[in-house]
């Protein structure tokens, strides 16, 4: 293995290179992520800050003052609450409808599943604000405004085209042949789906588990425009409410429910991240 | 879409094609001796049943709302105090393009599209996954962590996080001022600008999962053949990278800007719209007809142009994914 000199010369210049090349990535990536951390670091730092102001600075002390100042019924515990009921239920809404759903697009032949699947991608992508204006008009006729169940039923449905996509995707790579001993042991279809089906793809009912979660957690104009009573908000529109109207803003009180009211939604990411190393799932989804 | 021609170039096109060799649909159909009736209560039982839920959610919360914001766009229906409201055709769309708020909003949402989404979630997103790929791992991950935090926040507190970084008092000018360059009020001179930074902070993580895995598909052996052959980073980057990525940055351009489109929250918490109506795109100029102003009708004509040009760019989409595969 003797090589020539002059070509390891050139395979340790390439290598050094490469180390000067790793370092000026290095020092790019380090660049940017300061820049995107400097917002996050606000609000870390001033939510235990006793005088926080809008610029982030080392903190005069150490305090958890902020916290327990809001950690009280009307300003988190109610909204959060409300956030939970609405988005619990419209997850679980989306869950079951889209994995009832995608089981007989998965695993029957038709000739409507082709349509029926371009139209549900084609919803994915439609820009789902447009549809407030008369989605709100179209509640107040039928008195579903102002109500959990309605702006539930919109979250589910709202949720839902995505949610079949990825649930159809999921499902189409568990393998049929598990099913068939089970339907020639006279299995339905329904329980084949809930003992077989749905158990081998846990990682996918997880991804559209947290991801519809996630979405209606922060979404804010979806409850913003459909419901008015104020104990009926969730934390996407309280926050809004309570401290944009506000003419003092506690700057500090404020990081601290922005950071008690992320919170959940972070660490449900890293829960699915991990499982499925990096979140690549919904990057290879969306490519279909 | 069911005018879609039926080539078997999509996703799902091996699966959902009609199939000629009908022996292998419905394998649990009995032994195929189903008599015609019987196979269609199982057609109703094993198909529609299980879809029915989903498609009853879709089509009264989701088709309908879509049927009805066609047909108030063209009445003149108002929020308060209107017995009835009546057709009026195409007068709410003629008002909108003689309107020069509407113009307005339909430039600083082209403007906000552009610099957020094409040029700023897509392009930084780019440079990070491809900077990612050459960079030492724990910086690549602390990177990525930050990056996708920024991008799971919800909105409205990645709207307060920028609202505070803009502001006069707010980071940015504390480091312009350190940096002895002139300061201003980010969100009072160039609201659109702050709006749109603030969009790429939140957005760029997509871009940068997509380009990532886009990346890690192509060949090692390509890059190095090319390496080899004395073909500079740019040159690289050029003539081999984009190429083979090419449908994953269109996917990625038609989703970026679906969902800048559509942006509410963010502006709404950062600058209202305003000052004046300086950052005030077409969601929001849509929601203060609407509300502000009463106008129901006219808002929901705005609303209509913004779902067709959504339309446009989902159809588009549809497109690249069936080229795709």
């Amino acid at each position: 293995m003797a090589l020539p000199v002059s070509s390891r010369f050139s395979l340790t210049s390439r290598s050094s290179r490469r180390t000067s090349r790793r370092l000026a990535a290095d020092a790019g990536l380090l660049v940017v992520a300061a820049t995107f951390a400097l917002p996050l670091l606000w609000v870390i730092l001033s939510s235990l800050d006793p005088h926080a102001d809008l610029k982030v600075k080392a903190p005069d002390g150490l305090t958890l003052d902020n916290f327990h100042a809001i950690l009280k019924p009307d300003i988190t515990f109610t909204p959060l609450l409300n956030s939970l009921i609405l988005c619990g239920s419209g997850t679980l809404l989306t869950v079951v409808c889209s994995a009832l759903a995608a089981y007989p697009l998965s695993r029957f032949q038709s000739r409507l599943n082709r349509p029926f699947l371009l139209t549900i991608l084609f919803a994915t992508s439609l820009p789902i604000t447009a549809i407030m204006v008369p989605v709100y008009a179209l509640f107040v006729q039928v008195n579903l405004i102002d109500t959990m169940q309605g702006t539930i039923f919109f979250f589910a449905a709202s949720q839902l085209p995505f949610g079949i996509w990825l649930m159809k995707n999921f499902m189409d790579g568990v393998p049929k042949e598990l099913e068939e001993a089970a339907w020639t042991d006279g299995a339905s279809s329904l329980q084949s789906l809930v003992r077989i089906v749905l158990p081998l793809m846990g990682p996918g009912v997880a991804v559209v588990t947290v991801f519809s979660f996630v979405m209606m957690w922060g979404n804010f104009f979806v409850p913003f425009m459909l419901l008015l009573t104020p104990d009926q908000m969730p934390a996407s529109v309280s926050i809004n409410e309570f401290f944009g109207n506000r003419g003092m803003v506690a700057y500090g009180q404020l990081a601290a429910f922005s950071v008690v009211y992320s919170t959940p939604v972070i660490l449900l990411y890293v829960l699915v991240a991990r499982r499925l190393g990096g979140g690549f799932a919904l990057g290879g989804a969306v490519k279909g | 879409m069911t005018t879609a021609p039926r080539q078997a170039t999509g996703p799902d096109a091996p699966k959902t094609t009609p199939g000629p060799a009908p022996h292998q649909q419905h394998p649990h159909n009995g032994n195929g001796t189903g008599t015609r009736p019987r196979a269609r209560i199982r057609i109703l039982t094993h198909h529609l049943l299980p879809l029915s839920p989903a498609l009853i959610l879709l089509l009264l919360f989701l088709a309908v709302p879509i049927g009805y914001c066609a047909y108030i766009a063209f009445t003149d229906l108002q929020l308060t105090g209107q017995a009835h409201s009546s057709f009026v055709g195409f007068e709410n769309f003629r008002t909108a393009f003689k309107d020069a708020e509407f113009l307005n909003a339909v430039w600083l949402t082209l403007v906000f599209t552009v610099l957020s989404s094409l040029v700023g979630q897509n392009t930084l997103g780019l440079a990070l996954a491809t900077l990612m790929q050459r960079a030492s791992k724990p910086i690549r991950t602390l990177t990525g962590a930050i990056v996708i935090t920024a991008w799971v926040l919800p909105e409205v507190v990645a709207g307060f996080l920028l609202y505070a970084f803009f502001r006069r008092e707010g980071t940015l000018n504390a480091i312009l001022d350190w940096l002895h360059l002139p300061s201003q009020n980010w969100l009072f001179t160039l609201p659109i600008l702050a709006v749109s930074f603030a969009n790429v902070w939140r957005g760029t993580a997509f871009s940068m999962l997509v380009y990532s895995a886009a990346l890690n598909e192509i060949p090692q052996e390509i890059t190095e053949a090319a390496e080899v052959d004395g073909a500079g980073g740019w040159r690289r980057m050029w003539h081999i990278t984009l190429p083979m990525i090419r449908r994953s940055i269109g996917t990625n351009l038609m989703l970026n800007t679906l969902q800048t489109l559509s942006v509410f929250g963010l502006i709404w918490v950062m600058t209202r719209g305003g000052p004046g109506d300086k950052s005030q795109t077409l969601p929001l100029f849509m929601y203060e007809q609407a509300f502000q102003n009463s106008m129901i009708g006219y808002g929901t004509a705005v609303a209509l142009l913004l779902l067709l040009v959504g339309s446009l760019f989902s159809v588009l989409y549809l497109r690249l994914l069936r080229t795709e595969v």
